[in-house]
Order: structure tokens, then C-alpha cells, then sequence
């Protein structure tokens, strides 16, 4: 391997005295400035964050947030298998234990006491959203999370639910409750048998 | 509980029968017992499950359980076999290469469809194969899977067996991928109050009746039974009355769903967060052995482990349910000299200095039959340095005739052993009472116990220049300690006990002790070792092992001999 010595001329005077550097610095700006400046007629090519919001695509795996169904009612039963899953620990259930309180959603007997995620350990992987057997957890949009403490960063149950807002979905503990009163009825009237009669 | 089923002798294991069966497991030849121990240890003819066990072949079942009468109505333990074929002139048909012809077992009206046997309660004849893992079997326990899964609610995620359901663990490993089930699911009741422990969920229930057998057959309260008919069977107890005996709880580890469930334990912890340790239930002398679930320094729950020699697969539930003490919020976790918080190395050096200069015979221990082996022992060293007068106190109850002892020490051997108390315990009280009301006991020495209930007073504590008391639980005697040692429980230390027909059993620890407390054996150590010279060893193995070789009673025992189910000593 060959070493090849570049040469290097010392600057003449007229150099040394920065005003070229200066005018050619200038020049570059000058274009630029001619090129995107709005008011030469210009589209404004960077967005005034935070003042201008980006606008994720789909599929984006933001913060993950607790949803509640269309009636209102926490979907998360507190089966920890999201705790469980999550590969840096950043979610931490309390289950309500025998005397906590019932859950909100008929038949389902069960809802955590408290959820805490905390959002300064999480890695946004999205397993907590995979493992749902209940669609309760979603990984949302909300890209920028802040806060002045670590404390401020653990997310509870209550700042969840309110940052997920809802999904609309199978009420599989309702159609339950549905089944097992129609169950109660007889003769048993099949949709078939209805439409027969009229 | 028949003594036979629960408690079997522990003697040695006896010698296998001479008579065995040759029987064939998926292909492999095995020897097999012609009899093997029934359910209350009674021989009977082997059964197929049983010979597949031996040649290390596990058959899925659900209604079938070691220490629990037959049933055989899961059918989840159905596979194929064939036996030798019978020529007419009742000689074995052999092949070319003169091997004997098996007659795969099939339906009689239909000879080309396999007819699949219970192995559960199906005696193995010689020269029979079992085919464990045959297609005709596969297909078998797929179907009957399929058909256990119809009405079953599948509410894993609210159900507190998750984790260790057989049902889960058996649709995993046998069952299919998807349902083909369209219709609408029968509808039991859910969260049926069955009694003061029990919640029954019927929706989940598989009607394997292993609680019924066990109420019936091993408690001998034959409270629950199968109502209605049909998909509408459900599990009830006796139509007003309560699933309530000391033994209910069992029905819980017995049940492979989650039909029935622990209102204890319900919806306190998925089972999969549970560090689980092998320990020894403390309540009594019986000395279950017991496994303890834990998560991050918080007992969830005591469940059984089976020991044959002590406790079968049993437990009582007053003993499993008494853990909750541990956690109480006014634990003792503070040193305390005088009542002022003070710390371990101030507490040990002021104690020792006080014993070290103490006449002879001005100094008494009172040692508690809930403290292990090794910490008797240690305390014995430090009663024969110092001429102590030594006693312990008797807790007593009634005994129940199938797991609770009368005798509600896990120790008393173990304290009889040691010497720390003559053959009767509590007969040297009334002495060491005496001594401090005439002055000649200056030092009194209490673990463990509240000496106030058992003739101390208060005022007789008053006249002592040191009373060094260690427990877990503030009581009067901890609040007139001049210095006070916080202790660990039995979950947070190791150790061995001694139960009441001498099995000696260690346990492990499963958690911390609170704040400033220590493991006795530890503390203890550093105190004789200060006062009556080096012990030599520093591990609780090696303590173990210089007790057993210094007290004829453990006949020479070596801490790995003791195992996880313990060596019964000849008391």
C-alpha cells in the first residue's frame, strides 16, 4: 500500500483573509434563500414543528394506550399476558384480587386495579397489542411524550384509558350474557323458525 | 382419608413383586408389575397408564388421579392396543418370523374401525402392545377433546387456571387448531359461591367428578354431586348447604380446569408470575410438605407438594391459608435496644459482653418448637456454655385424624431432640418463674414465643437485668425485651424440622424477611460464636451436618441425604 502526499499550498494573502470564504458562504445561501423562501413564491419545504404536527402513515407504532368498548366500559379483564410479554418490563399490572372492585363490563368478572405502563422504558415493539386476547391495548400515534419526571412518565390506568379512547369491537363477554339469556327461553326461536312463521 | 391413602408407612419402598408382565409401549418392550398400588395402596392388576408410566410414556387424562378411585368417564386417556391372537386351538398365532400376531383391539360390528380402551382402568394382559402415539389414538384424543371443548367457555384470560390448565395444555399438545363448532354454547351458572373457599365456575367444568371422589372418598364428607341432565350437567353441593370442610381447598389443585377455583387466591396473581419453592407447611406437627408462590418478595399462596411419607398430595386448608401473617404491616423489623432503634453489631456485642460475665445457672432460654433444628442447636451450645436453664412452651389442638396434627408445633422433635426441652416441654416454666422471682435468674433468653401467656408476666419480666427476646410478631413479651432481635419466617429462612412421626424435612426460602430482620440461624451464629468460641462452620449445611454428627437422634444424617422429601428418623 502506497501513501500519496497531497500537497498542500499555502494560502495566499488574499485567501488568508477569510472574504472569499465569506463571499462563497454567502453564495450558497443566497440560492437557497432564492429557492425556498415563501415569500419569492416559493412551497415551504419543512414543517414548523411543534406548531405543525406530522401526520404518521398507518401502521405506525406510537404509545401504547388502553381502549374502552363502544358502551364505555374497560376492555383490559387484567390477564397480564401483556405483562408478561413485554420485553423491557415497561407494563405493570395489579389484579383486582378476590374483594376489588367488579369489573365495569357485564359478565367479564374481572378488570385490573391499576395498569401502569412506563412510557420511559417502553420500546413501542407492539407485543402488548399482539397478545391482546381482549383488543384492549393499542398501539397509537402519539410519537412525542414528554414530561418533567420519571414519575410523570409512568402512565396509569386512568391516563391511558383517557388517551386511548375507544374501539369499537366484538363485545364477546355481552354476547355471552345475550346467549345465556336467550338460552333461558322455549321453545328456542331460531332465526329460521321467525322467518318461517311470518 | 384412609391412614392407608394419605399416610402410607414410610417404610423403604417394598421390594418389586416377583411376578411381572412383558407389554410393549409405542414399540419399546418393557417389564412391568403385575399388580402396582391402587389409590389407597392396595395392589391391583397394572393398569395401561400405569405400564406406559413405566416405560416413561405420560397419557393424557383428566378424570384419572393416583391417590383418587377410578372413574374413567373423561375418555381423554383412550388410546389403541392390540393383544396376541388366539388361534382356535388356543395357541398364539405367530408370524413368519415366529413372533406372535397382535390383534389390533377394533369394533366388533365394524372390524375396521380401531376401538380405542380407557388406559386408566384397563388391566394390561401379557404380550399386549399400547400404542401411545398411533394415528388411531391421535384421532381419538382430537375427538374427544373436540367434544370436552363444545360448551367450555374457552375465558382463559379471566380464568384463574390459565397457566395450568390441563385442558390448555392438552388442546396444545392433542387438540385442533380451529373449532368446527357453530351453534350456540350451553350456559352454566358462573361464580357459584360452593362454599366458605370455593368459587365453582360450571361453564368451565369438564365433569371429570375428581371433587367428588376426593370429598367423598379421601375427607369422607360426601358434599358435592352431578345435577341435571345431559350438556346441562353441572357440579352442586347438597341443595343448601355449603362445600365447607378443612379440605376443600384441594379440590382446586385436584381440578384440571377451571371450574373450581380458590376464593383465597382469586384473581390475586397469574399463576406464570410465581416463583415457586419447595417449603414445609409450619402450622402443625404434621409437617406438609408444600410449595410456596411468590412474586417479588409477596406470598400469593401455599399449595401442596406430594410426599407419600407425610402428607399424600394433601394438604389441610387452615395450613395452607396461614401465610398471611407474614405480610402484616407491624412485623418486627427493627433492632431494638431499650426500645430505641439501634442495629445488629451494637445489639450482638452488648448481649455477648452480658452473657460472657454471667454466673453459671443465671440465665434461662425459653426456645420455641417452631424454630429449626439448627437454630436449637445453636441455642443449646449456648445453653450448656452458659449452664442456662432451658424449656420451650406446648401448643396443642385437636387433631382432625387425616392431616392436622394435635400437636400444633412443626418442632417439637426437633426441640426434644436438640435437648432444649426434656421429654414433657414446659415443665422447667414454673422453675425459670421461680428463679426470677428470687433474684438467682438475672438473664432470660426467649425465641419465638410470648412467654407473658405461659406464667412470665410483666412483672416478673421487670426483674430481669437482660431479657433478649427474637420473634417475627410484636406480643407483650417483644415490647419488655431489653433487646429486642427481629426473627424471619419459616418462608424466609432455611432449615430442617422434625415432625411428629420423625420425618426430618428441610425447607427453602422463598422471600426476604422485612427491614432489619435476619434468619435466626445467622444472627445466632455470630452470638455463640462470641460467647462460647468458633463453631467451625459457617453454612447452615455445615451446621447441619456437625448437629447430626453430634446428636445421636439424627442417627449421623448428611444435609444431601435429607432430599427434597426428607429421611424419617427412629425416634
Amino acid at each position: 500500500m502506497s501513501t500519496k502526499v497531497v500537497e498542500r499550498k499555502p494560502l495566499t494573502a488574499w485567501e488568508r483573509s477569510y472574504v472569499p470564504s465569506i463571499l462563497g458562504g454567502l453564495g450558497v445561501t443566497w440560492k437557497h434563500f432564492k429557492r425556498t423562501a415563501p415569500f419569492l413564491g416559493n412551497k415551504p419545504i419543512t414543517m414548523e414543528y411543534p406548531e405543525q404536527k406530522w401526520v404518521v402513515p398507518e401502521g405506525y407504532r406510537g404509545a401504547p394506550y388502553l381502549v374502552k368498548d363502544q358502551d364505555g366500559a374497560t376492555k383490559c379483564v387484567s390477564c397480564q399476558l401483556c405483562e408478561f410479554v413485554c420485553p423491557p418490563k415497561a407494563i405493570r399490572i395489579t389484579p383486582p384480587g378476590a374483594e376489588g372492585q367488579p369489573a365495569d363490563r357485564a359478565n367479564a368478572e374481572k378488570m385490573p386495579l391499576e395498569f401502569e405502563i412506563n412510557m420511559l422504558r417502553c420500546i413501542f415493539c407492539g407485543l402488548c397489542q399482539e397478545v391482546c386476547p381482549e383488543e384492549a391495548i393499542f398501539l397509537q400515534k402519539d410519537y412525542s411524550l414528554t414530561g418533567v419526571s420519571r414519575e410523570e412518565m409512568v402512565y396509569d390506568k386512568e391516563k391511558l384509558l383517557k388517551l386511548g379512547g375507544t374501539h369499537a369491537g366484538v363485545q364477546k363477554w355481552k354476547h355471552k350474557l345475550e346467549e345465556a339469556a336467550e338460552q333461558e327461553t322455549f321453545p328456542v326461536e331460531t332465526a329460521a323458525a321467525t322467518e318461517a312463521t311470518k | 382419608m384412609s391412614a392407608t391413602a394419605t399416610l402410607p408407612a414410610p417404610a423403604a419402598v417394598p421390594p418389586p413383586p416377583p411376578e411381572t408382565v412383558t407389554v410393549k409401549v409405542n414399540g419399546k418392550t418393557v417389564q412391568v408389575p403385575k399388580t402396582m398400588p391402587n389409590w389407597q395402596g392396595k395392589p391391583e392388576p397394572t393398569t395401561m397408564l400405569q405400564a406406559a408410566r413405566v416405560a416413561g410414556v405420560e397419557i393424557p387424562h383428566y378424570c384419572y388421579h393416583d391417590k383418587l378411585p377410578v372413574a374413567g368417564n373423561c375418555r381423554m386417556c383412550l388410546v389403541e392396543c392390540g393383544t396376541p391372537m388366539m388361534g382356535p386351538d388356543r395357541k398364539p398365532v405367530l408370524n413368519e418370523d415366529g413372533t406372535p400376531k397382535i390383534a389390533r383391539s377394533v369394533l366388533p360390528y365394524e372390524p375396521g374401525t380401531p376401538r380405542g380402551v380407557i388406559a386408566c382402568a384397563t388391566p394390561i394382559s401379557p404380550g399386549m402392545e399400547i400404542y401411545a402415539d398411533s394415528p388411531a389414538t391421535h384421532q381419538m384424543r382430537e375427538a374427544v377433546l373436540e367434544s370436552l371443548l363444545i360448551n367450555h367457555p374457552l375465558d382463559c384470560p379471566i380464568c384463574d387456571q390459565a397457566g395450568e390448565c390441563k385442558l390448555q395444555e392438552y388442546s396444545v399438545e392433542h387438540g385442533q387448531a380451529e373449532s368446527r363448532f357453530v351453534e350456540a354454547k350451553v350456559h352454566k351458572p358462573k361464580a357459584v359461591d360452593l362454599g366458605p373457599r370455593i368459587i365453582l365456575d360450571d361453564e368451565r367444568c369438564i365433569l371429570c367428578t375428581r371433587c367428588i371422589r376426593f370429598t367423598k372418598d379421601i375427607v369422607n364428607d360426601d358434599a358435592l354431586g352431578i345435577v341435571n341432565r345431559g350438556s346441562y350437567n353441572t357440579i352442586s353441593a347438597f341443595p343448601g348447604k355449603a362445600f365447607d370442610n378443612n379440605y376443600t381447598l384441594n379440590t382446586v389443585d385436584l381440578c384440571p380446569v377451571g371450574a373450581l377455583t380458590s376464593k383465597d387466591f382469586r384473581f390475586k396473581m397469574r399463576v406464570w408470575f410465581l416463583k415457586e419453592t419447595s417449603s414445609v407447611c409450619t402450622s402443625c406437627g404434621t409437617g406438609c410438605n408444600i410449595t410456596v408462590g411468590a412474586r417479588e418478595g409477596v406470598i400469593h399462596r401455599f399449595e401442596p407438594r406430594s410426599n407419600d411419607a407425610v402428607n399424600g398430595p394433601w394438604m389441610c386448608d387452615s395450613g395452607r391459608l396461614n401465610y398471611k401473617w407474614i405480610g402484616r404491616a407491624d412485623r418486627l423489623r427493627e433492632v431494638r435496644i431499650g426500645g430505641r432503634r439501634s442495629n445488629w453489631s451494637t445489639a450482638l456485642r452488648e448481649i455477648s459482653g452480658k452473657l460472657s460475665t454471667a454466673p453459671a445457672g443465671s440465665v434461662a432460654i425459653v426456645a420455641s418448637a417452631r424454630q429449626t433444628n439448627e437454630e436449637l442447636y445453636l441455642l443449646k451450645r449456648l445453653a450448656t456454655r452458659l449452664g442456662a436453664i432451658t424449656d420451650s412452651i406446648v401448643r396443642e389442638g385437636e387433631a382432625d385424624g387425616l392431616l392436622v396434627s394435635a400437636d400444633r408445633n412443626p418442632n417439637s422433635n426437633g426441640v426434644r431432640l436438640t435437648g432444649m426441652a426434656y421429654t414433657e416441654a414446659g415443665i422447667q416454666l414454673p422453675k425459670i418463674a421461680a428463679g426470677i422471682a428470687a433474684g438467682t435468674i438475672r438473664s432470660l433468653i426467649v425465641f419465638g414465643e410470648d412467654v407473658t401467656a405461659h406464667g412470665l408476666d410483666a412483672g416478673l419480666l421487670a426483674k430481669l437485668d437482660l431479657l433478649v427476646v427474637s420473634d417475627v410478631l410484636p406480643n407483650p413479651t417483644t415490647e419488655a425485651a431489653t433487646h429486642l432481635l427481629p426473627g424471619a419466617a419459616p418462608v424466609e429462612k432455611r432449615g430442617t424440622l422434625v415432625n411428629t412421626k420423625g420425618r426430618l424435612q428441610k425447607f427453602n426460602k422463598a422471600v426476604e424477611a422485612p427491614g432489619d430482620a435476619r434468619p435466626e440461624v445467622e444472627f445466632l451464629q455470630e452470638l455463640v460464636e462470641a460467647v462460647a468460641g468458633p463453631i467451625g462452620t459457617a453454612t447452615i449445611e455445615g451446621l447441619f451436618n456437625r448437629m447430626t454428627a453430634e446428636i445421636a437422634g439424627f442417627g449421623g444424617v448428611q444435609w444431601a441425604a435429607v432430599g427434597d422429601t426428607g429421611i424419617t428418623l427412629s425416634l
